[in-house]
């Protein structure tokens, strides 16, 4: 047990005066986890069914269960069985935490984009978001078109807000905006009546519909105003454990796994209050697992 | 660290052409959000201060106590709230008001809670002579108030004013929760859109500094010129802190 300490040791002082074989340790994942027994789960604490907190330092989802896949089959190629540890990041530290190695992989709702994909790679893409219109059911509302002049509520610091100014630019329809400062306060915002629509990620609309005190009064309506293809991000230049992962994926896609862990976390009643989000796979995500590919957002605008 | 600044020069794609030209729209709503503020913080807090400090009017001096430790004992954050989704709940009508105006009268009457306190220590701080000295010349109340006390009252207490002048423009940033689009909510919008937070975080800092400085300028400059020599002393003109 200690020649193992002392030759661990030797190894990463060796390690540390070599800045080439510490680089190359610091990308190659599966070795690391195999050296260290560990391998970090980055998670989100609320965002939605994709990864969110159970409680009692657990999380759970979507990407959380296809995480855990992937480190069932990193288990395997590193020969030994991994204690997980989760970390819960924000999406200002979540891209640094997996360039500098703290994460190893990040299970929460990060978009993949060309900007990003400087920094870090991501996995095949498994879920694609769709920006949806929230409204309540009696309004009869149906289109964006019919916004004009309307109160829209949005989140402050999400896509979203961009996405309907850029629609404001190229259409000359004005609407009054409003913004919560976070997700819950945007759907107070239509609860209250302040707001007559609130425009926001499909399954966030979706979740807090099925939180809200009578579900029954909201819909989801009309077109799809933009898509962001939602991926599990890794390392960058970590060719090995990027094709660990995206097979993984491809795998799941193959044996129908992957639409049970979806329908599990976005169809059926998932804890902790038994709810359902009620957000069967749209067209663009069952696309995104007919072709397996990692394209960023950049790609889906262009057509 | 490699610095982009010309993520100011990108075009956001709504109203304003560049992120540039949007900050300084932003700018512009925090200073008018902390200008009204102030204006009614100042006069409130200044009715109410005195209130407290009115002989003979028991209730008065009771109305003025409730609504400072109403006022300063929640939160601003949560009166903001109040404001916003409370009130118009309670009174239909208050639907109406744009969050602008919301957002004044939650920012200052939250601010004059503070003010009535140093108002009312200002004229406390007094020797009661002064008080009666006006009494004596046949002075009416109204009239002592203004002639004899609030004039050296006023001079005390501006370095705790120039204080809350400052505060209120920091305290403005709460403004971004309900939908005003000021500084703190162009830096959260901003740092998502473009992935250059530290660049937006450190531009929206100056914004800030430049507009509480100005502020802390503004008043040493009043306390210098309306010093009467030989009854405060401090030569400094620091803006007092």
């Amino acid at each position: 047990m200690k020649k193992h300490l002392l030759a661990l040791a030797v190894a990463s002082i060796a390690a540390s005066l070599t800045p080439l074989s510490a680089q190359a340790q610091a990308t190659d994942t599966i070795a690391k986890v195999k050296a260290s027994g560990t391998v970090t789960m980055g998670v989100r604490d609320s965002s939605g069914a994709l990864s969110y907190t159970l409680g009692d330092g657990k999380y759970g989802g979507y990407h959380v269960e296809v995480c855990q896949r992937i480190v069932g089959n990193l288990e395997k190629a590193a020969g030994k069985k991994l204690e997980v540890k989760y970390l819960a990041v924000t999406s200002q530290n979540r891209i640094p935490l997996i360039q500098n190695g703290t994460v190893d992989i990040e299970c929460g709702s990060t978009t993949n984009n060309a900007t990003r994909q400087k920094d870090v790679s991501f996995v095949v893409t498994t879920y694609v978001e769709e920006v949806r219109i929230a409204v309540k059911a009696a309004s009869g509302i149906t289109s964006i078109n019919q916004l004009k002049d309307k109160n829209v509520a949005t989140t402050t610091g999400t896509t979203s807000v961009q996405l309907l100014r850029k629609h404001e630019r190229a259409t000359g329809i004005d609407f009054k905006e409003v913004f919560g400062k976070d997700h819950a306060d945007s759907f107070l915002l239509l609860e209250s009546g302040r707001a007559d629509a609130f425009v926001m990620d499909g399954q966030i609309l979706a979740g807090n519909i099925a939180t809200s005190k009578s579900p029954a009064d909201y819909k989801i309506v009309g077109e799809v105003l933009n898509v962001e293809p939602i991926a599990i991000m890794v390392h960058k230049d970590d060719a090995a454990f990027k094709k660990l992962a995206d097979d993984t994926v491809k795998d799941l896609i193959k044996t129908g796994e992957l639409a049970k862990i979806y329908d599990k976390w976005f169809v059926q009643p998932i804890p902790p209050k038994n709810t359902r989000v009620g957000l069967p796979a749209s067209e663009a995500t069952k696309a995104a697992w007919a072709n397996p590919n990692d394209k960023p957002a950049e790609d889906y605008a262009k057509k | 660290m490699n610095w982009q600044w010309e993520i100011f020069l990108q075009d956001p794609g709504g109203k304003q052409a560049t992120y540039w030209e949007w900050m300084m729209s932003a700018w512009g709503w925090t200073v008018s959000v902390s200008l009204l503020s102030l204006l009614v913080a100042l006069s409130i807090g200044s009715i109410v201060g005195i209130l407290r400090t009115l002989p003979d009017s028991p209730w008065l001096v009771r109305f003025g106590n409730a609504w400072v430790e109403l006022f300063r004992n929640i939160p601003l954050l949560v009166q903001i709230f109040l404001w916003y989704h409370v009130i118009p709940a309670l009174i239909p009508p208050m639907k109406d008001v744009h969050g602008f105006y919301l957002v004044i009268f939650a920012l200052g009457f939250f601010t004059s809670a503070r003010i009535a306190e140093q108002v009312r220590a200002g004229i406390q701080t007094l020797p009661k002579g002064q008080r009666y000295a006006g009494m004596a010349m046949g002075f009416t109340t109204a009239q002592y108030y203004r002639y004899v006390l609030l004039p050296m009252a006023y001079r005390i207490i501006i370095p705790p004013l120039t204080s809350e002048s400052m505060n209120i423009f920091k305290n403005s940033s709460v403004a971004f929760a309900v939908s005003i689009s000021e500084l703190t909510m162009f830096a959260m919008q901003a740092q998502e859109e473009t992935s250059r937070g530290v660049e937006v975080y450190l531009a929206v800092t100056a914004c800030y500094m430049v507009s509480a400085f100005a502020i802390n300028r503004i008043m040493a400059y009043i306390e210098k010129k309306t010093r009467i020599p030989g009854t405060i002393v401090k030569a400094s003109g620091g803006g007092g802190h």
